[in-house]
């Protein structure tokens, strides 16, 4: 006979948590006395009530996440215990200074977006889900904080670490971050708080950003963010299911068709051109793994953009009459695959080396072999680029981008933030009688038309509108770089060496000092675009559309 | 060339031992885990931001925007909130919350507590109690749209943590009188609070108020009104002044134990509102204004939340045992309102007596 067990003993009558969900969902109740406001509206309208999948009930909730959180904070200290920095590839660290500096934002961003949703979204099934995504964004900005100051405290250099938040406000490679977490934020809140962030980010691309690249960091040593990121991960589905059930509420309105193709377009093209430009570097670049049988970034996209979110989740869309741009797609994989834009990425990020905040490790014959057998042709686009950049590592030289090699500083694109890298695609054009700069024609769209008072007639009086000193060159035009490095804040203690360096040599003999880049002049090409006549304009356009080929120094 | 170690100390050079945040000010002697992960995640223009805000809403209002609170501070980021929540010892606190529920409920249940529950208790439970998880939930509601628009991540966070215990407590009652209902085959009628709620004359004043409180545009006169006025007046009134007294002597031990980690959550948010409005309050360049502006905050919700309170007197009414009396709940309750105030150091204006 089979033992009787304890919960057999102790059984009560319980209600199902299906159950319980319907219930909590009649908690909230329609005011009749005052009628709240609607502090953030919507130009869509949304008359279905979307249901709670997820069934979330507070009473398991806070159980679950606290077990979490102990077996995350467990492992970090097993880490420790286990001497992990010890064999932690340095490279790779230090691009986590770039990455924990950006990241908590977009996701205290993401919680802040709730009040908007719950404002918006009627009825009341989803507030328990809007709670539980408030609390895990809550949750992941202050986890992630903290893996940051953990770093800090035991890696080798903590430098750039320990002024994270600042930098975050400060540096030419955080705007792009900036530009990912304020469109969760402001404008349509249906826009920004559910297609934006939900409905693309969170259900496509936190696949690269918190699963692909901890994939990355174990081969690298370091254990510690793929235990803090899965755990992340693991709140993302409630998210999900937050974003379908509105999304479903949103295309039952057949008069909020043509919202939902625009803002599909602009969410999926901007979560590309950001996300795709910052993991790819991190993952390509960032790593001293060069197994030939792992998976490339384009790779690991082709699972988890492609297939994953293209073919599963937005294919469907189209039985709904939802217009679906497979072209956009399509490109962006061009952009990945044909057009290098990861690797021009990676270009761009080292090149400015002297405005970061953290070390970029130069390429090594082991990496050259790894990047030609996944990109093959990669030698030569860029062989030439990684070895000036080696060889001109030390400061008995000047920084690499004052010296003659054929690499031209590039645009900014004022839609994404990432500059205008495939320089074949660069567009410029006019919104409000002033000239702007682009990566790609989807990004000109995104700022002249999705981002404006009309959408193809219909008024969309609840768009944000792109604001703000949005290129970062602009503020620094003219200036000396070493006064430009000291009004950032990215010195070190001693006032002189600077936080980031072109290596990883922890040598204070082999260290760049502000010294080392006076006497060098900024410039924003924008600025300087603007300045020309017509005709000299044009030639730039034409000579900046025809790229640039590295010479070897 | 020799691998580096990545470990603390295995090179020394310039910068090899800067191992702490050091873009702000602790409020103490050294940074705390809870400044650490808190100050300076949502930037400012003022401190770091040097390209301001890169979206607008469609009027040009930027993302974070003093004009959405009538409140001004030379300093928005002197705030820390007395709590220290964070996610770690949030999650630790409203679990340890949950379970502690669990084993009161589930060693109730195992010995029939409802059943010994007085009759006319039950029906008061089913009633009012069941009311209230009303506007408990409608509090966590309006505090979830408030975190939003703080001009400061500590601001935004304290609001936060306060929507989420609101939210939690509502669902507990919610859970906990559905398993009393079916301890007791369904005798207690869970959807009769929710028409007491919205029909009952003695809960209308209550919900008129917070229905107020949520029209409000301004995110901290809702965080203040919520917590300095509207628990102060109502829902502690109700949870401490009535609930908790009387329980035990109808025969409900679970009941208090339950609606005491409501209690024990406003502490902690009222301690926060303190420390966020005393701030306020004494800014140095705008402290009077600020005061001025409490105070003509006071004027709008105490009459109503006061109107309130003296509207769910006869509850006190209701019970077998007679043996607490609605006019010491209401002096508690003005005691502790008054308490409070002379904390933020607020004068209760004249148009709003108690």
């Amino acid at each position: 006979m089979a033992a009787t067990t304890l919960s057999k003993i102790t059984k009560q009558k319980k209600i199902s948590n299906a159950e319980a969900s319907r219930r909590i969902g009649d908690l909230g109740w329609t005011p009749t006395y005052v009628q709240a406001l609607v502090k953030y509206p919507t130009d869509y309208v949304l008359n279905k009530i979307p249901k709670d999948p997820m069934r979330q009930v507070l009473r398991s909730y806070f159980p679950m996440q606290d077990e979490k959180d102990n077996r995350v904070f467990g492992a970090l200290d097993a880490g420790l215990r286990g001497d992990m920095f010890r064999n932690v590839e340095p490279r790779w660290i230090e691009w986590m200074k770039l990455f924990l500096a950006i990241i908590p934002f977009p996701e205290i961003s993401a919680a802040r977006s709730m009040a908007m949703l719950s404002h918006v979204v009627p009825g009341d099934n989803l507030q328990t889900g809007f709670a539980t995504q408030m609390i895990d964004e809550l949750r992941h900005s202050t986890i992630q904080m903290n893996l940051k100051k953990w770093y800090m405290e035991n890696y080798v250099d903590p430098t750039g670490f320990d002024i994270t938040e600042m930098a975050f406000g400060k540096c030419y490679a955080t705007t792009i971050g900036r530009q990912f977490a304020e469109g969760f934020i402001t404008g349509d809140a249906i826009t920004a708080a559910n297609i934006y962030l939900t409905v693309v980010a969170e259900t496509a691309y936190t696949n690269t950003l918190f699963v692909a690249m901890p994939s990355e960091a174990a081969r690298n040593g370091d254990y510690a963010l793929p235990t803090v990121f899965l755990s992340v991960q693991s709140d993302e589905s409630r998210h999900i299911g937050n974003g379908h059930a509105i999304l479903m509420s949103i295309l039952d309105n057949p008069d909020n068709h043509l919202l939902l193709e625009r803002d599909l377009r602009y969410a999926f093209w901007q979560n590309h051109a950001i996300v795709d430009a910052a993991i790819g570097t991190f993952v390509e670049y960032g790593t001293k793994n060069r197994d030939k049988g792992k998976e490339s970034y384009a790779e690991l996209w082709h699972r988890w953009i492609y297939n994953d979110y293209y073919r599963s989740y937005m294919l469907p869309l189209e039985k709904y009459g939802i217009k679906i741009h497979h072209d956009d797609v399509e490109a962006a994989w061009d952009r990945i695959v044909k057009k290098d834009y990861v690797h021009y990425t990676a270009q761009f990020f080292s090149a400015g080396w002297p405005v970061n905040f953290w070390r970029i490790d130069g390429m090594t014959e082991a990496d050259f072999e790894w990047f030609e057998a996944k990109y093959p042709g990669w030698y030569a686009k860029f062989g030439a680029y990684w070895e000036n950049y080696r060889d001109l590592s030390l400061p008995n030289n000047p920084p690499s981008l004052w010296v003659d090699t054929g690499y031209v500083y590039p645009h900014r694109c004022w839609s994404c933030m990432v500059p205008c890298l495939i320089r074949e695609d660069f567009v410029v054009d006019t919104v409000d009688g002033e000239l702007y700069t682009y990566c790609s024609d989807l990004c000109r769209w995104t700022h002249k038309y999705a981002f404006a008072a009309e959408y193809e007639g219909r008024p969309t009086p609840a768009m944000g509108r792109f604001s703000g000193k949005r290129q970062w060159e602009t503020i620094y035009h003219g200036w000396d770089l070493a006064d430009c490095i000291k009004d950032l804040g990215f010195v070190r203690s001693d006032g002189k060496t600077l936080i980031p360096q072109p290596h990883l040599h922890m040598d204070d003999s082999k260290m760049w000092k502000l010294e080392h880049v006076r006497g060098f002049e900024l410039r924003s090409p924008l600025l300087d675009l603007r300045a020309m006549t017509p005709e000299a304009r044009e030639k730039h356009i034409a000579e900046y559309k025809k790229g640039f080929t590295i010479k070897r120094i | 060339m020799e691998k580096q170690s990545g470990a603390a100390g295995s090179a020394i050079f310039v910068g090899w031992d800067s191992r702490q945040y050091n873009y702000y000010t602790p409020k103490g002697r050294k940074a705390t885990l809870y400044e650490d992960v808190t100050v300076d995640v949502q930037p400012d223009p003022e401190r770091y931001l040097i390209q301001d805000w890169i979206i607008s809403f469609a009027n040009g209002a930027p993302a974070y925007n003093k004009a959405l609170t009538a409140i001004k501070s030379s300093n928005w980021h002197e705030y820390r909130a007395p709590d220290e929540e964070h996610e770690r010892n949030h999650f630790a606190r409203q679990s340890e919350i949950e379970e502690t529920i669990k084993i009161i409920t589930t060693s109730a249940r195992a010995q029939g507590a409802a059943r010994n529950y007085e009759t006319g208790w039950v029906k008061i439970l089913q009633d009012h109690v069941g009311a209230l998880k009303h506007p408990e939930h409608g509090l966590g509601g309006i505090l979830l749209v408030a975190q939003r628009d703080g001009m400061t991540q500590m601001i935004n966070n304290s609001i936060l943590t306060n929507s989420s215990y609101k939210l939690r407590f509502a669902q507990d009652l919610l859970l906990y009188l559905a398993e009393v209902s079916l301890d007791l085959d369904g005798a207690l009628d869970e959807g009769a609070g929710k028409d007491h709620w919205l029909n009952d004359p003695i809960w209308q004043g209550a919900r008129r108020a917070i229905e107020t409180i949520g029209g409000a545009s301004d995110h901290l006169e809702q965080y203040f009104a919520i917590n300095v006025v509207y628990e102060a007046l109502v829902t502690e009134l109700f949870r401490s002044g009535f609930v908790m007294q009387c329980g035990a002597m109808h025969g409900d031990f679970v009941t208090p134990a339950i609606v005491a980690t409501g209690e024990g959550d406003y502490e902690r948010n009222l301690a926060n509102a303190i420390e966020m409005f005393h701030i306020f309050a004494h800014d140095p360049t705008y402290g009077a204004h600020n005061q001025a502006v409490m105070q003509g905050w006071l004027v709008t919700y105490v009459p109503l939340c006061v109107a309130a309170a003296r509207q769910l007197q006869p509850i006190w009414s209701q019970t077998q045992v007679k043996r607490v009396k609605f006019v010491d709940a209401y002096e508690r309750a003005k005691h502790r309102i008054s308490n409070t105030l002379a904390q933020i150091d607020v004068a209760l204006p004249k148009e709003a007596q108690l």
